[in-house]
């Protein structure tokens, strides 16, 4: 048994953690959500694709290094630490697992290749308004139509779909449910702004695609189940740097807020709330270890892993982001504060790729 | 990172549990099934037979009579241990004072004590906490005063668990009002036999005898008996919280009250007439408690690691006591609940209640203590938001 990184592992991390505190600061993200625009940058998109971080878990067949998950897991977490936008989450894991998983060779070389190389963004659509967190459950359909298909219905907060230059949609055909990759701008989108201030849309299907841009795998809502996973264990790991942050930025506060004429933080009562937070926060870096090593995995012991993080993110987590907002009193409460921003990714991340009870309720059912 | 046991250590896994199973009598094994309690004669019992086989000191050096197990291995036979039920050995000798005198005793006192805390010919027990002296220890008062060839103590200890059965027993003791009240203390090891000792045993909240209060009048103490420097009996004492802290971290003990919860949820019938094991609302309970685990045993994991590449664990370890001590709690309160009226009885004669449920009230009131000893869980906090978070001081 190892917890610890690999040198090249450390030397990924170390240079992730020098771009967040130099390129990409908290105050970088403020100003793109501020600002009209897709709230992330085309130009960092591309410099991570030159800098090989959008390839660390792929096959080298799409100019991947052939890693593991745990690699970008190492890159989220850094990424959380400073709330960098980009659509590492959104695109690479979700968009790119969907493309790895359910592609032919052709269409991950089509597809996923060039995000790879940062020159494009793939989004991921499969939640609609009766599915709740079961990507099983789809009704937006897809019929055969000349040498093509027809799809029709509806995708619904589909994260940072309102930027990406495809699609992963979820439909279902007369064989089951099939995985299609849409052009972003073919596809009626509305903008949504998202709780943490990044950006998403709703999607209205009713296009016409080629078969090529069907994925090639049969079972495309066990495919998406992967994914979701996937995506589950990326929000847990990007969560650690936001816990982490939080508990850091809030120790800082402790340490500098004066209140009748001492330090704030040499009260044992606020003391005590943040001994709370390290403790959920080291509960959470140790189940995210287990949740990104057994991402790969087959079978059920993956399953419980990454569920045991999301309840850890979803509870723990949580509670985290609350207690951080709370020692920080009012001024924790605006929208000028940074600890407020993090709250908003922490409750976010808490619900993508599946929420509390969710998970709960998986995990009891493959409880023996 | 590889989160998985090497093959050498999960062959050792298999031939642990494979001895596990044979070595223990059939009556241990029966109680062991039904989550009775042990009483000390039936500790004292298993001891005997770890000892014989040569593990009963997993954590010790192998000069010291230790079974020299690796980091991982004390790890894995810790809890086969827990998992297979077996008692838990009593850990004053074992793991407190014993590592102390190998540690700081002199060439004597190593000859003369650590032997018998490794057959269990001498038992032995704590001497910290006095009425006056809880959370704040340092504030103790009972005396040890030099009499030129030994010391004269008199005053009083509490809590001193099982100290009915005890030989031996070490005390935190006040010798000098000069300075910091934690620079005037000293540790000295005192037999239970010498006059002035007197035992009073008080019933815990699970209606066991496991407390006891223990009174010193003019006891007369050898001065070999003194245990590191004099007046440096503080420095002891901390270096014993932190090997108490991973014993308490154990991931078993929850584990171990987690399948009693099952077992219950399988007898118990819900509602609906099926097992309250296929109860929606009980079946998520379950997964909750089950998830909290499996984060609290990879944090357990990680300190293991560190240990295993041989650096002593981080101060970031102290979070196991916290952790893992609620979740004790949780598991039993969870037990409780699943009962339904079968939680109202009390230690009642076989019949009263199906046998694995009888001891589960006993455990579930006495565990209230694991939030409060090895260091109150808000003098841990104290701790880690001094030591590690580094805020200002109270």
């Amino acid at each position: 048994m190892d917890f610890d990184l690999n040198e090249e592992q450390r030397m990924l991390a170390k240079t992730v953690a020098d771009f967040c505190k130099q390129d990409s600061t908290v105050e970088r993200f403020r100003k793109l959500r501020d600002a009209d625009g897709d709230g992330w940058e085309r130009r960092v998109w591309q410099q991570m694709g030159e800098l090989g971080w959008l390839g660390v878990p792929f096959p080298e067949r799409v100019g991947g290094f052939g890693g593991a998950f745990v690699d970008a897991a190492l890159i989220l977490e850094q990424f959380g630490r400073t709330l960098v936008p980009e659509p590492y989450l959104s695109c690479l894991v979700l968009g790119g697992y969907a493309l790895l998983l359910g592609g032919s060779e052709e269409q991950q070389r089509r597809f996923l290749a060039p995000m790879v190389e940062g020159r494009s963004a793939v989004a991921l659509g499969w939640a609609e308004r009766r599915s709740r967190f079961d990507p099983s459950r789809v009704e937006t359909s897809a019929t055969r139509r000349g040498d093509g298909w027809h799809l029709e219905g509806e995708k619904i907060f589909v994260l940072d779909g309102h930027a990406a230059d495809e699609v992963v949609v979820s439909a279902r055909t007369d064989q089951g449910v099939g995985l299609f990759v849409v052009p972003g701008d073919a596809v009626d989108r509305q903008l949504l702004r998202l709780l943490d201030g990044r950006r998403g849309a709703h999607l209205r299907l009713d296009l016409d695609v080629g078969d090529d841009r069907r994925l090639s795998v049969q079972d495309g809502a066990e495919v998406l189940r992967r994914v979701l996973d996937y995506g589950a264990a990326a929000t847990v790991a990007e969560g650690v740097g936001v816990a982490q942050s939080m508990l850091s930025r809030t120790v800082d506060y402790l340490g500098e807020r004066e209140q009748f004429g001492v330090k704030i933080g040499s009260f044992q009562a606020l003391q005590h709330r943040a001994v709370d937070m390290f403790v959920e926060v080291e509960l959470l870096r140790s189940i995210n270890m287990e949740s990104i090593v057994r991402a790969d995995e087959e079978g059920i012991e993956r399953e419980r892993a990454i569920s045991a993080a999301k309840l850890q993110l979803a509870d723990g987590g949580l509670q985290v982001a609350r207690q951080a907002i709370q020692l920080h009193g009012g001024i924790g409460v605006t929208d000028e504060h940074d600890i407020g921003l993090f709250f908003k990714r922490m409750h976010v991340l808490a619900t993508v790729g599946g929420d509390e009870a969710h998970h709960v309720a998986r995990y009891a059912k493959r409880m023996d | 990172m590889d989160l998985t046991f090497s093959a050498e250590d999960e062959a050792f896994r298999q031939e642990v549990r494979g001895w596990i199973s044979g070595a223990m009598p059939p009556e241990m094994r029966a109680k062991a099934a039904a989550n009775h309690h042990f009483s000390m004669p039936e500790i004292m019992q298993w001891h005997k037979i770890l000892y014989a086989k040569g593990w009963v000191a997993p954590h010790w050096p192998k000069e010291y009579g230790g079974a020299g197990f690796t980091a991982t291995q004390q790890f894995i036979f810790a809890e086969e241990l827990e998992r297979a039920g077996a008692p838990g050995l009593s850990p004053f000798g074992l793991v407190m004072v014993g590592p102390l005198i190998q540690r700081f005793g002199t060439d004597a006192q190593k000859a003369r004590f650590l032997p018998k805390i490794l057959s269990g010919e001498e038992v032995w027990c704590q001497g910290y906490s006095e009425p006056n002296a809880g959370s704040d220890l340092a504030s103790l008062t009972t005396k040890a005063e030099d009499q030129g060839d030994h010391f004269l103590v008199n005053g009083s200890k509490t809590w001193t668990t099982y100290a009915q059965y005890a030989d031996w027993i070490f005390c935190l003791v006040r010798t000098s009002h000069e300075g910091k009240k934690q620079a005037g203390i000293s540790f000295l090891l005192i037999d239970m036999k010498s006059e002035g000792v007197e035992v009073k045993p008080m019933l815990t909240l699970g209606g066991t005898p496991a407390f006891c209060d223990t009174f010193f009048t003019n006891v007369k103490v050898p001065k070999d008996n003194l245990l590191g420097p004099l007046h440096g009996g503080w420095n002891l004492a901390k270096a014993l919280l932190g090997h108490e802290r991973t014993l308490v971290g154990s991931v078993g003990i929850v584990e171990r009250g987690l399948r009693v919860a099952r077992r219950i949820a399988a007898a118990q019938v819900g509602p609906d007439g099926r097992p309250l094991a296929q109860d929606p609302l009980f079946r998520a309970k379950l997964a909750r408690l089950e998830m909290r685990l499996r984060a609290h045993r990879m944090a357990n994991y990680r300190a293991v690691a560190v240990q295993a590449k041989g650096h002593h664990p981080g101060p970031e370890s102290s979070i196991l006591k916290l952790v893992g001590s609620v979740l004790t709690q949780k598991a039993d309160e969870l037990a409780m609940e699943l009962m339904g009226h079968d939680q109202l009885s009390w230690l009642n004669d076989a019949g009263a209640v199906p046998e694995f449920e009888r001891w589960v009230p006993s455990q579930y009131c006495y565990d209230r203590a694991t939030t409060i000893y090895a260091g109150s869980n808000e003098i841990q906090k104290n701790i880690i938001a001094k030591l590690i978070l580094g805020l200002p001081k109270q």
